[in-house]
Order: structure tokens, then sequence, then C-alpha cells
């Protein structure tokens, strides 16, 4: 072939290279004056959470001079984009986590560990809720993050229909959950909305029941014991609510992205365990007067071992990798998030609660719903399993709980034995 | 690995069978054609080969949490992944096995009634009639659609209580008293199956329209001379003039079928029930949401194998077929 | 050859039935993006009691959907157009060449089909990431790396029906050419590419359909600046709501200029698949 040939090839080659390049986005962290900061989605869109995290990263620019480039990461999409960052040491510099994955990222090696030296740079250890803190890694390390948001499970419950009913005060034992949701059942509502198809509310709420009837997922070890009979009761005694009770909608069963919400807020259910849904229950146009705000049920009778447990330590925890080029920096953002003036401004927009103690007399945090989730957070909630499995178990316990939802939708019985052989094969598919 | 096919199949697979006089007519030995295909080969080699190889390495790998980070110093467990991938007894082994049946029957009842539809809506408009370029540019249609937005339809007409398909079912033509679920449960399989066919087929329909144009009218006016009906001469002009395209297209449906991830993904956001749990699917939870990808890794390659040999056969049962006719 | 009335009933039965099975998901599209939120969340209607356009007004704050759909169209009609160019460089080398090793790229190629993007997703992005770090050229998170990797994932359908076309046209062409004193290159340029249009169109649509509606790999190797519209569009899916009505209303506006560009290509196409893939 001539030369000239070659020299055309070339040049193709060549400007397809540089055209290329042309298109690339830019890469953020250069690891100067900016930040970039994975928040999660906590408000109604996106959008809404980058309107209202905007405001205070500009504030945080003008107080240090460093630039926070915030990109809010879907919930679907979050631990695997945290699993991509940690795998390869590229990525954000700071992250919001759900604080139940915390000792699952810390197992990955990648998170800045928060010793105490560390929680000094950030106001200190002594700032933060004791219980909030004790579910940011595992107990015998220092956490992998500090926590942000607090949240708990509360039981939200539609005034109007209890008045209608004529039920004068919220449940208080799952057996009259039972009771007053049969009440509240007829003419296409429901007593009660659950969130059947999401494996992580099926799985905290296999925590939280599993509490109370004096069950563990894991032992001391760390090995995972998700059929003892205690998980198995707790298991059927959540199902029960739709499987024998009747209370709950069957199609619940396929609810995964929150319609149990909708729901509560459209009237079609009149009650729901969540946590903090305040915020979003207003972006559906109910008024906070239409609905009052309860702990979550006890079991009547505490089964043996059973623990006064009804809610997990729920709530958004802030990190920084370790593959952070600007650590200073990073820490620096931290103690301004979990600094007074924010924890009140953010946490009031989303109705969470303070993740530090000083603000927790804040009149912003006084409603009845903050009053609520505050006394449960601080008297009867739990942390999750603190273990490197705990991603792991939220998948499968709570896929296992979605299947056994859809046979209950289905009519199909569901049993201990079906129960436990669910929960078994659970178990099995740990490594 | 995947070069190890017999060459003397690339020649067919490449459709290429050509007489030998222009390989005659250049002796020497040219740089040119390597040249040309170097962008090729460089690209395939980068985004596919070289990753494919790194992931076959990851599968001998104990890749879980505690090893991503660095994954090199991950520790070497030899076949132990495959051994819990091949172990049936297992519940990891035991689920793989369901998720690769229920695969295997998605991908054959797919690509058949999607080819099945193809061909008739193909043939149906092959003369013709007043619409026939309506019909054509609305059976194209959902191939032009993104997936996400076709599937994320189907999600919504799918839905127990305020969904279209129980609405009709349940409240037009009373059909069932009880609406049924499509999303979870035994018809989620069946919820796949149609949007997975509503996504294929007009393909299918694109390919054999095309192959089509390449039946001579002579034959069809021939078959019609000798008084044949329309299945005579579906029979016995059009199918057999379709086999070339036929052979091709059902194997790309196959391959594209069994490896479709984005719409149970899409469909059940996710974590698809058990009755429709794809194989592409169950990788990706078993990698991702349980944090084990060497484990994923075994069972990819596993799969990659078994696709291989699937097309290996086809490819050599279909050349002798034609060979020996 | 007439069609007998029988032949002609059941054509209309079985056509109809068609376009009903394609066409309801699509009006279900277009009347749920003009119900209010409250609306599609209740029971399902055919028609929309009270129509409104909010969802396509609302549905550009929800998301950044203009950016998304921006992404998209670079990421998809760039990778299209290199996965062209380059496709046509290698299907000239195997249908115009004998040469060394040509079965096995050829081989090669069609069998990159089969690999279950879910072997090398991982390792692909680590490879991105390391390169990026070694280099400086950034792959992860760019739209570049997303551009190299979908234009991988429509090459080899695209070569493979490129060979199909440039064997359709006769080398009489070529013959005349070169003994005119044209070279190699300036063959395919001159004669054999004006030859191929429709099959080279027929290419360039299905490469770019190809990176349009890809999900997984976009989801991971993308972040918030070069996310396309596949991912994307799973933000109307909030820790709040399904905002059904803007999904919808957004999945029509971004689906109408692709189909309707498909749909005025389809005749190439279709030319294409028949001179190409189908002969």
């Amino acid at each position: 072939m001539s030369r000239r040939h070659l020299a055309i090839l070339t040049a193709t080659v060549l400007a397809a290279a540089s055209l290329t390049a042309c298109g690339s986005g830019d890469e953020p962290g250069d690891g100067g004056k900016t930040l970039t900061y994975w928040a999660s989605n906590q408000g109604a869109s996106l959008e809404a959470d980058k309107e209202i995290l905007q405001p205070e990263l500009d504030k945080f620019e003008q107080q240090t001079g460093i630039k926070v480039n915030v990109e809010v990461v879907p919930w679907s999409d979050l631990l695997n984009r945290l699993l991509a960052a940690a795998t390869t040491g590229q990525g954000p510099d700071v992250v919001n986590i759900g604080n139940t994955w915390s000792a699952s990222l810390q197992a990955t090696g990648a998170l800045v560990e928060f010793d105490d030296a560390t929680l000094d740079k950030v106001g200190g250890k002594d700032r933060f809720v004791p219980a909030a803190l004790a579910a940011a890694g595992a107990p015998d390390k220092p956490p992998a993050a500090v926590p942000l948001y607090s949240l708990a499970y509360a039981l939200y419950y539609n005034k109007q229909s209890f008045a209608d009913a004529g039920i004068t005060a919220p449940p208080t034992t799952w057996e009259q959950v039972a009771e007053v949701g049969r009440k509240l059942t007829g003419d296409g509502k429901w007593g009660l909305a659950v969130e059947g198809a999401n494996p992580s509310e099926n799985a905290h709420h296999a925590f939280t029941f599993g509490q109370q009837y004096g069950g563990d997922w894991f032992d001391a070890a760390g090995r995972p014991t998700f059929d003892t009979p205690q998980n198995v009761a707790a298991v059927k005694r959540y199902i029960d609510l739709m499987a024998v009770d009747k209370i709950v909608n069957p199609s619940n069963a396929e609810y995964a992205q929150n319609q149990s919400v909708s729901d509560f807020a459209n009237g079609k259910a009149a009650m729901l365990l969540w946590q903090a849904a305040g915020a979003n229950l207003k972006s559906q146009n109910m008024a906070a007067d239409a609905y009052g705000v309860a702990p979550v049920p006890f079991p009547a009778t505490a089964p043996a071992g059973g623990k006064r447990v009804n809610s997990m330590v729920a709530g958004i925890n802030i990190a920084v990798f370790k593959h952070t080029k600007n650590l200073d920096g990073a820490l620096e953002f931290v103690k301004f998030m979990t600094s007074d003036t924010e924890q009140v401004t953010l946490n009031k927009t989303y109705g969470s609660l303070p993740a530090v103690g000083t603000v927790a007399a804040d009149p912003a945090f006084a409603a009845d719903e903050q009053k609520v989730l505050a006394q449960t957070l601080a008297t009867t909630a739990a942390p999750l399993p603190q273990v490197p499995e705990e991603s792991t178990f939220e998948t499968l316990v709570g896929t296992a709980i979605k299947e056994l939802f859809a046979d209950a939708a289905s009519g199909r019985p569901v049993t201990e034995d079906s129960v436990r052989e669910k929960l078994t094969r659970a178990q099995q598919q740990m490594r | 690995m995947a070069t190890t096919t017999s060459p003397p199949a690339a020649d067919r697979v490449a459709g290429t069978a050509r007489p030998a006089r222009s390989a005659a007519r250049r002796p020497r030995r040219s740089l040119l054609p390597y040249l040309l295909l170097a962008p090729a080969v460089v690209l395939e080699l980068a985004i596919h080969v070289i990753p494919m190889l790194v992931g076959a390495w990851m599968s001998l790998l104990e890749l879980t949490q505690f090893h991503i980070r660095d994954w090199s110093g991950a520790p070497f467990v030899g076949l132990d992944n495959y051994r819990v991938v091949f172990d049936v007894n297992s519940a990891a082994g035991a689920e793989l096995l369901r998720s690769f049946r229920v695969t295997v029957v998605y991908t054959v009842l797919s690509v058949g009634l999607s080819w099945m539809l193809g061909t008739t809506a193909a043939v149906l408009l092959q003369r013709p009639f007043r619409g026939r370029a309506v019909l054509r540019a609305l059976f194209l249609t959902p191939y032009a659609l993104p997936v996400y937005t076709a599937v994320i339809t189907w999600t919504f007409l799918f839905q127990r209580d305020t969904g279209l398909v129980n609405h009709v079912l349940v409240d037009q033509l009373r059909l069932v008293d009880e609406p049924p679920f499509w999303l979870i449960g035994d018809n989620s399989f069946v919820a796949l199956l149609i949007v997975s066919i509503w996504r294929t087929w007009p393909f299918a329909f694109l390919c054999v329209m095309a192959g089509l144009q390449n039946v001579p009218d002579e034959l069809y006016e021939a078959a019609a001379m000798d008084g044949a009906g329309f299945w005579r001469r579906l029979r016995s002009v059009t199918l057999p003039m379709l086999r070339p395209v036929n052979l091709v297209l059902l194997l790309v449906l196959f391959l594209w079928t069994f490896n479709d991830f984005n719409t149970p993904y899409v469909l059940f956001g996710g974590s698809a029930p058990a009755e429709a749990d794809l194989i592409s699917l169950h990788i990706y939870r078993s990698s991702f949401q349980t944090w084990d990808f060497g484990t994923g890794s075994a069972m990819s390659v596993v799969l990659l194998l078994f696709l291989l040999l699937v097309t290996a056969g086809y490819l050599l049962l279909t050349n002798r077929r034609r060979n020996d006719a | 050859m007439r069609e007998t009335a029988a032949e002609r009933w059941s054509r209309r039965i079985v056509l109809t039935l068609l376009a009903g099975f394609v066409l309801v998901p699509l009006y279900v599209m277009v009347s749920s993006a003009l119900k209010p939120l409250q609306d599609v969340q209740g029971a399902f209607t055919w028609w929309p009691r009270r129509p409104t356009l909010q969802a396509f007004v609302d549905m550009w704050s929800t998301v950044p959907l203009g950016r998304y759909l921006l992404n998209s169209l670079l990421v998809a009609s760039v990778a299209a157009i290199f996965s062209v160019s380059v496709a046509i460089f290698a299907a000239y080398a195997v249908s115009r060449y004998r040469f060394r090793g040509r079965q096995v790229f050829s081989v090669t190629v069609l069998s990159t089909q089969m690999f279950p993007g879910i072997l090398f997703l991982l390792p692909l992005f680590l490879i991105y990431v390391n390169l990026g770090n070694a280099t400086g050229i950034a792959l992860y998170a760019s739209r570049t790396g997303l551009i190299i990797t979908y234009l991988t994932f429509s090459l080899p359908f695209s070569i493979w029906m490129l060979v199909g076309y440039f064997d359709s046209i006769p080398r009489g062409l070529d013959e005349a050419a070169q003994v005119d004193g044209a070279g190699p290159l300036r063959t395919l340029f001159q004669v054999v590419l004006p030859a191929a249009v429709p099959g080279v169109v027929a290419v360039t649509v299905y490469a770019f359909m190809t990176a349009w509606g890809e999900v997984l790999f976009a989801s991971v190797l993308t972040n918030e600046d070069s996310r396309t519209l596949a991912v994307g569009l799973q933000g109307y899916s909030t820790q709040f709501n399904v905002y059904w009505n803007q999904v919808m209303a957004a999945s029509l506006v971004v689906s109408v200029p692709v189909v309707a560009g498909f749909l005025a290509l389809q005749r190439y196409f279709v030319a294409g698949l028949t001179a190409g893939a189908v002969k």
C-alpha cells in the first residue's frame, strides 16, 4: 500500500481518538480545593435534595474555600456505587451511607476510621448521640462513619379513620393492631400498609420482630442464625398481619417503591410503620394534623427472652473514603455537616432527628412526630447487627420475606414450616 | 478461550464462502488487511477479551468485601468457587440450577414466539394493501423504544391494583374475580415473557421482512400456477427461502435473550421473584448484592462455556445440513 | 395470485390483534402522561378524566432530564459513528482480502456477542479506573468510557452485517477502479462505500439503538454528569414516591425523536439487512 493511504488511515484513527476525548466529562476530585460528595436521596426527588443541599455547600465554600460537588445518588444505585468506589479507590471523597451498611463497608477497609483522634477533628466523640454512633461500624473497631441524620420507626395512624371506627387510642400491642386493623379494614380500605416487596424494609422489620421474640440473626461469633424458632415466630408474626389478621391489602406484597406511604397518604390504609414519614406525607398533601404518631407496638405478653425493642437505630451516616486526596478538607466537611446549625437545618427539612446531642432540645424537633422518634431512639431502639455480612443479610432475609408475602397474598398458607424453610435457605446462601 | 472454536466453522459463520479467485489474485502478503482490522481488534481485545480473561481469573479468587479493595491480594482458591456453583445440593448451587432452568424455558419460549409473530407479520405484510406502511411502522416501534421506557411501561400495566391488565381482566372482561399478581409469584414468568416478546418480535419481523425481499416473485407465481394455497406456498416457498435468515436470526435472538439483563432488571426493580429469576440477574445479585465476585465470576464463566457449546453445536449442525443439501 | 376471502379475513384479524398488542402499552404511555399523579396512582382508567400537561412541566425538575437526554444523544451518536467507521474498515478487509487469521477474527468477533456482560463489567470498570489513573484520560465516569464500551457492543454485528453487504457488491467495480489506478482505500471510499449506503445506514441505526438503551454498564460506569437516560429515568422513582405520570411523560418525550428517526430510516434498514445479513 502506498504511504498516502497509510497517512489517511493514521489520520482517521487519530481523529477518532481525539474526537472521543472531546466527548469526555470532567473528572471530579482533582485533589486540590474541591471535594466530591455523594448524598443519599432523602427528599422528594434527586433535584429537590440538590436544591436543599446546595445553599449549605455554598456556605461551606464561603467558610473554608473548599468547593463541594454534590451528587445525589438514588438508593437503588448507592450501594453498588459505593462498592465500586471502594474497589477502585476512585470516586467521591465524602459519602452518605445507610447506617446498616456501616460494618459491611468497614470490612472493605476503604473508609477512614474515626478513631478518637479523628473524631476530635470533627468535634469529638461526645458530640454524637451514643446510640447513633454505635450504628457506625463493628463494636470492637473505631467507627467507619459518623451519624448524620437519625431515624427510627414509628406507627403512623390516620386520625379520621380511627375516629370513624370509634377507636380512641393508637394500639400498643400487635394484638391490638390486629383488632383495630380489622375494624379499619373494609370498603376498599385497609388497616395497615406494608412494603412487602422491599427487601430492606422487610429485613428491618425482621430484625425488630426478632428482638421482640428473643431472636438474633447472628450469634456472638458473627455466624448467621436465621432459622431459630424465635426468628421463625417473629417473621411469621409480621407476615400474619396479612396472612391471618387480613388487615393488609394483599397488593402490598408487590410494593417496593414506597407505595405504602402513598396508600397511607391517600387514606387507603389507616396505619403505617415507617421512619420519619412526615416530610413525605406532607409532599403527598397529607396535613400534619391528619395523622398521629405512636411508638411501634410490642407483643401483649413478651415471649421468653424477648427484648423491649421496637425499632432499629435507623439513620444515615457520613463517611470519608481513604482514597481522598484532601483528608483534612473532607473531615472539615464532615465537621460542618454535623455542626449544630447544619444539623438543625437539614434534619428539620427532612423530618429526621439530629445526630448530635447539643441541638436535641431545639424547637425544630418539638413536633409530636419527632418527639416519638426521639423517645424511641433513646429508650427502645437497637442497632442492626454490625457485622460485615449485614448487607447480605438484608438481601437474603428481605427477599425470603418478600416471597412469604407473595405466598400470603396469593392465598397459599404461610406456616412455621414454610417460614423456616425460606429462612434456612437464606442462611445457606451466606458464605 | 473464545478463539478455540474450529476454524472451518469460522468461514461459514462469516458467510463469506466465495470462489478462491480473489485469493489467487492477491498472492502478495499485504499488511493492509491487518491495518484495517487493527482498530476493531484492539477495541474488542480491550473491552471484551481482556476484561473477560480478568473475569475468568477473578473466578479463581475469594473476592468478597474483605478483599475487593485490593483484589490482586485476594486469596487464590482455585476451583472452590466452581465447586459451589456445581454443588446442586448446596443452596447456592440449587438456586443457580433453578435460575438456569427458568432461563432456558424463557429463552426457548421467547425466541420461538417472537420468531413466529415476526414471521407471521412479515408474511402478512408481504403484499401491498392500504395501511401497510402504517402497520409496518407501528410494528417496528417497540424495537425503537429505549429498553427502560418500554419495560417500565409494562411494569405500570402489570400493577395489581392500578394496572391496565387487571382492569381489563377483572373489571371489564370479568374473567377472574380476584385480581391476580403479575410482578410476584407464578405469573411473574408470564409477565416477563410477554414483555420480552413485545420487545423482541419486531426485530424478528424486521429481519424476516428483509429476507422476504430476496424471494423472487416468480417462485410464488409458479407455486400459484401449480394451485398451491397459502399454507403450501408458505411451506414450500417462503420458509425454505427464509432458511438462511432464520439460521442467523435464531442464533442472535438466542444469545441476546439468554443474556438478557435489562428486561427483568427494570420490570422487577432489581430483585426478580424466583419464578422469573433469569440467569444474568441471578449472577448480578450473587456478585453485587451479596458481594461475592468470585462466585459470581465462576457462574459467568460457566454460563459463557454453556453458550459457547450451544453456539458451536448449532453452527456445526446447521452447516452439516447445508453441506449435505 | 389472488387472495381468497378467508385469507383476507384471517390476515385482517391477525394483524389487528398484533397491532393491539403493540399499541396498548404505547397508548397507556400517552394517556398516563396526561393524568395528574393522584389519578395514575388510583384505579386504572382508559381515558384521562382530568387531562393535564403538568407532568410534562414537572418532569424537567424532578430529574435533570435535559442533561440525561443530551448525554444519551451524544454517547449514542458518537458511539454509532465510531462503531460504523471501525466496522467499515474491518468488514472491507474481511470481504476483500484473504489473509492469515481471517477466520479466527471472524469467529472471535462474533463470539464476543455471547459474553455475559456481567462477567466483564467489574474487570472493565477496574481497567478503566486504572488506565485513567495511569494516563490521565478519564474513562470511568466519563462519556468517553461509555462511548468506547458501547461501540464495541455493536461492533460484532455491524462488522458481520457489512461483510455480507460488501460481499454483495460486485467485485468487478473494484477491479474497474483499480484499473483506473485507485488504491485499496480509494476503492473503498469511492466505489464500495457509495454502493453500500443502505448497509452503512442500517448498521449506524443498529449501533445507535444498542447504545441508546443499555442499562447495566451505564449504571456502573457513569456519574451524575455523564448519566444517560436509560439509567437516569429511574430517578422518577424516589424515596418519596413513584411519579408514574412523569415517567410516562419523560418516556414519551425521549422516545418520540428516536422512534421517528428510526421509522424514517427503516427503509434503509430493511434494504441494508436484505443485502447484508440476510442473503
